[in-house]
């Protein structure tokens, strides 16, 4: 449908956002030099990891947020305050739970200033467009999950904006009613009947990406950055029977897992800041709890030969590529697996893991830790040069602080706590908030029981 | 949608009758409003023609209207206070600096210390009517309902979701709009609770602030607190009866006819999406929702509502702020932080000046070693109520059947002013020739020990039942129980207790530890007979170190010991 001749809507131009860091420890960059066009007729898709900023740049878009450098143009004039050209519909609805269904649908229309028959009108009209005809004065709380982002899709739809903006719309809702709603929309799309004229939607869900949008954009994490875009070459509605569809996701998913992979056709990403290999607290751990790890291992000893394809594997696991490229790259990291294009393969560690008893898997574990991952070597060393033989949480904290924005730190923090309690290279005692040395020769491994229930 | 009435709704009454019941209700209560407020209007010429109290007990509804009022003018200026003084607040970060430290300090000073200070100023304010004396005993209850009211308000603006202030933003809401449909409905179900428990408390302000002796003179307003107090000089017991009872009626109707309904339409304000398994109910709100005329006259109003909107909306169009550069940020925040502390540098050197050209800082001494008995008594309290009611609590909280009978009463009690009851118990000291040293604890305890009950029923109600049942599975019993699974379930309701409590207590010291019964009075050595003494000689420099120091008491525990308390239990016991 669209094309590089149809007129550009809403222009990045080099955006850049920064964020302070605690204590004025410098900056921390969360969008580096972002440039994207929303062009007429066409579905774009934002897709990236958690930590990709793809929220942050859809937020900068519709003027939520101001960038740090550089500047969005919509419809050609450069962006000041709340865009007006675009709607958005959230993540978890954003539904003023006081007001009846259509008084959140008038919502835009009063702030316009829109006569009451008018906006009445408009409001049933794109109340029935989202099949929600008779709920007109039903309160938000009576309302199913669907129903309510059904709610959210109307509020956007009467302002009838240039560009439709949605943020993850379906992830919080069950998977069949997601599966439903997002099939309604593209077919209102694919009817031509659509209130607006193009489509960004920010997600973390590769199918749901291919089969909604003619092009997606793949943001790289640390700092966020475009990577390059896949065009779905497709037609309409996008078949996921179509064996292009499969590749398509498969190809995705292989862009996905090898961050060091140039997309096609795409200039090479941008060098990542100097200061990095430095310090081994700049090296982000994946989020993956050991239980998930193990679970993860422990699938996939039983495939032929430990080998999977990593999309066959989501699907196996339901899992979201949010969800399970943590667990992955975990794995990596500790050399359990290794991610060749689009499959996955044990090493033999990662075999020798998946097959022992816990507390010879405790003993690989931290094995691999101490030879892999050098923020645990530095851990260890600093705890042994104190005479108490322990520390407080928050000198930890501080190192993590200065690599990353506060929450982030925290999580690295949670992590690495986690994998060491595991590994029984260190307790933590919560309450204290300090970290200790084990007592030589204490046996700890009661502490963490292995479980594959977080997977 | 339902497209037929439901069973509840037929078994309502007919529309009809509904209405007729409104038009009678609304036309009574104008026509009570009209004939109690005139006598507010009253001439007086101090000190020669002061109102008499009438101790017939047939002139009481006539009291306790009158004090209802006050009651209520002061719930209104509270709530416009509040709404402004938040929004502030919450919306400019310079105001919110100075506001917000500024009140936590009044939160914590002691409200009828003000009495002898706003009573003067109120006189002189309007000469030769008794407007002045109701005015300052409308601001002594203001005083007391107002701080946490706006705390809550505040707090609401600054936790809104943030999706749903995007959403406001997005789609361009005026600053009016914003406000009406977004961050009053957030903060409204808070906001009514708070109001409720401030009303509750506003009693005993009523009580004490109708009566009272400033500067060597005596000064009375009709109302059923001076009713009490009268009753008091005059030693009538049976009058004392008839004031207690009137004054339960009074509770019991305003919370009937006011406060449920309110509680009951502010449900639909609650920001979690699903529907609650409680819902509040009201016989008064059902009736309004059925009624024709509430409706009626809102579909001729909306018009006229459309328009000021309209109004309001243009008059507060979004304006878009450019953010300051992070080197503007740092170097406003330094600003900032640099004039707190000159204010705080001269508000210090200021009372030391003070003091030391006035009392001398001898008297600073005393008043603190004064301050420590007053602290003794309420910790004594404080531990006396945790042991007795704490159990009675938990056994209350874990039979939801009792629960559900027994919360109202309790409420109930926590609302009654406890002043209302002194007389009673001062009698029985002087018969039972108990030293009022002790007695006071006793009489601080009658207002203070209900938040730690009331607080313990609802911990104890949040104890999830798996818990419960997990603590019978692994066979938990008697101390160990309690250790292991009820200490720390109810520990965050008992702390959110335990500090209204002793700020309860410490107010209440001013008059509870100097009693009266006809011509005997009862002298306790304390922070509260010190201020209260000093009050009614109107001995202003003594006055202003008796506030000040209980109000460093309270801030100082406050700050050393509760808020330590909060934050073990959001981080350790947080279910």
């Amino acid at each position: 449908m669209s094309s590089a001749a149809s007129p550009v809507l809403i222009e990045v131009e080099k955006v850049y956002k920064r964020f302070p860091l605690p204590e004025g420890k410098g900056e921390f960059t969360v969008l580096s030099q972002i440039d994207l066009q929303v062009r007429a007729g066409e579905v774009l898709a934002l897709l990236g990891r958690s930590g990709s900023g793809k929220s942050t740049l859809l937020r900068i878009m519709a003027g939520l947020i101001p960038p740090s450098q550089g500047r969005v143009l919509s419809n050609g004039q450069p962006l000041r305050g709340p865009n007006p050209d675009v709607a958005m519909v959230f993540q978890s609805f954003a539904l003023l739970p006081w007001l009846t269904v259509q008084e959140n649908v008038e919502l835009g229309l009063q702030a316009q200033g829109i006569p009451r028959e008018i906006r009445r009108q408009k409001a049933l009209k794109a109340i029935d467009l989202v099949g929600l005809d008779g709920f007109e004065n039903a309160y938000p709380k009576e309302l199913s999950g669907g129903m309510k982002q059904r709610v959210g899709f109307a509020r956007a739809f009467v302002l009838e904006p240039k560009v439709l903006f949605m943020d993850e719309p379906f992830s919080a809702l069950d998977v069949l009613t997601a599966e439903n709603l997002r099939g309604e929309i593209d077919e209102l799309w694919n009817a031509q009947a659509f209130p607006s004229q193009s489509i960004l939607i920010v997600t973390h869900n590769i199918e749901e990406a291919v089969f909604l949008a003619d092009r997606v954009v793949i943001l790289g994490s640390n700092p966020g950055r475009i990577r390059g875009e896949v065009r779905i070459d497709l037609p309409r509605p996008h078949e996921r029977t179509d064996p292009r569809f499969k590749s398509l996701v498969d190809y995705i998913y292989e862009i996905m897992t090898n961050p060091e992979i140039a997309v096609t056709g795409e200039v090479a990403l941008p060098a990542l800041a100097g200061d990095k290999a430095a310090s081994p607290y700049a090296l982000p751990l994946p989020h993956a709890r050991v239980g998930g790890i193990s679970g993860l291992l422990e699938l996939l000893v039983e495939w032929p030969q430990g080998r999977a394809e990593i999309s066959n594997l989501a699907e196996r696991l339901k899992l979201a590529v949010d969800d399970l490229l943590p667990i992955l790259d975990a794995a990596v990291l500790l050399g359990f697996a290794e991610v060749t294009g689009r499959v996955v393969q044990l090493t033999e560690i990662g075999q020798d893991f998946a097959n022992t008893t816990i507390l010879r898997s405790k003993d690989l574990f931290r094995q691999q830790l101490l030879a892999r991952v050098p923020v645990f070597r530095s851990l260890l060393q600093t705890l042994e040069e104190k005479g108490s033989r322990s520390m407080r949480a928050d000198f930890f904290l501080d190192l993590w602080d200065e690599h990353f924005p506060h929450a982030e730190a925290e999580r690295q923090f949670a992590t690495a706590i986690d994998w060491g309690r595991y590994a029984e290279l260190f307790e933590y005692d919560a309450s204290e908030e300090r970290l200790y040395l084990p007592e030589p020769g204490e046996i700890l491994s009661t502490e963490e029981p292995v479980g594959i229930d977080q997977v | 949608m339902r497209t037929f009435p439901s069973p509840e709704a037929l078994r309502r009454l007919p529309a009809g009758a509904a209405d007729g019941a409104i038009i009678l209700g609304t036309l009574v209560l104008l026509a009570l409003v009209a004939q109690v407020g005139v006598g507010a209007f009253e001439r007086f010429q101090p000190p020669a023609v002061v109102p008499r109290i009438d101790l017939d007990p047939r002139n009481l509804p006539y009291y306790a209207a009158r004090s209802t009022l006050r009651m209520f003018i002061a719930l209104a200026f509270s709530t416009l206070f509040t709404l402004i003084y938040g929004y502030i607040a919450a919306k400019s970060r310079w105001a919110e600096r100075i506001l917000i430290p500024l009140l936590d300090i009044l939160q914590s000073v002691p409200v009828l210390g003000f009495l002898s200070i706003t009573v003067t100023g109120f006189i002189a304010l309007f000469p030769g009517s008794l407007l002045g004396l109701e005015a300052a005993s409308i601001f002594a209850i203001f005083t007391s309902q107002v701080w946490n009211m706006t705390f809550s308000f505040y707090q609401s603006l600054r936790t809104l979701p943030q999706e749903l202030v995007e959403a406001a933003t997005l789609y361009r809401l005026s600053g009016w709009q914003r406000f009406t449909q977004l961050e009053v409905p957030a903060a409204m179900v808070g906001l009514i609770w708070n109001a409720m428990m401030s009303f509750g408390g506003g009693w005993f302000f009523v009580a004490a602030s109708e009566a009272i002796s400033v500067l060597n003179q005596e000064y009375t307003l009709p109302g059923l607190g001076s009713y009490v107090e009268a009753a008091i000089q005059a030693e009538d017991l049976p009058k004392l009866g008839w004031a207690l009872l009137t004054m339960a009626g009074v509770i019991l109707l305003v919370d009937q006819l006011f406060w449920r309904p309110l509680v009951a339409w502010s449900d639909k304000f609650r920001l979690e999406q699903s529907s609650g398994a409680a819902v509040p109910e009201s016989w008064l709100y059902d009736l309004l929702t059925t009624a024709r005329i509430p409706r009626l006259i809102g579909g001729w109003l909306s018009p006229l509502a459309e328009l000021v909107d309209r109004l309001l909306s243009y008059l507060t169009r979004p304006r878009w702020v450019d953010p300051l550069s992070p080197e503007a940020e740092r170097r406003r925040e330094r600003l900032l932080t640099q004039l707190s502390w000159a204010a705080i540098g001269g508000i210090g050197i200021w009372i030391v000046y003070f003091v030391a050209t006035t009392v001398g800082f001898g008297e600073v001494l005393l008043t603190f070693g004064l301050g420590i008995l007053t602290l003794l008594r309420v910790s004594v309290l404080l531990v006396f109520a945790t042991l007795i009611w704490t159990p009675i609590g938990v056994a209350i909280g874990f039979n939801p059947k009792l629960a559900k009978l027994l919360q109202p009463v309790v409420q109930f009690l926590a609302a009654f002013p406890a002043n209302f009851l002194f007389p009673f118990a001062t009698l029985f000291f002087i018969r039972a020739h108990i030293s009022i040293e002790w007695g006071s604890i006793l009489l601080m305890s009658l207002g203070a020990q209900w938040y730690i009950l009331f607080n313990s029923i609802a911990g104890a109600q949040s104890i999830p039942t798996d818990l419960r049942e997990m603590a019978v599975d692994v066979g938990l019993r008697g101390w160990q129980r309690w250790r292991k699974l009820i200490i720390p379930g109810i520990f965050s309701a008992w702390v959110t207790g335990g500090v209204t409590a002793s700020g309860g207590a410490w107010n209440a010291s001013i008059v509870s530890e100097i009693v009266a019964w006809g011509s005997t009075t009862l002298t306790a050595t304390g922070l509260g007979t010190y201020i209260a003494e000093a009050t009614a000689v109107g001995d202003w420099p003594r006055i202003t170190l008796g506030i000040g120091m209980m109000s460093l008491f309270v801030v100082g525990l406050n700050r050393l010991f509760w808020r330590r308390l909060y934050q073990l239990a959001e981080e350790k016991y947080h279910l």
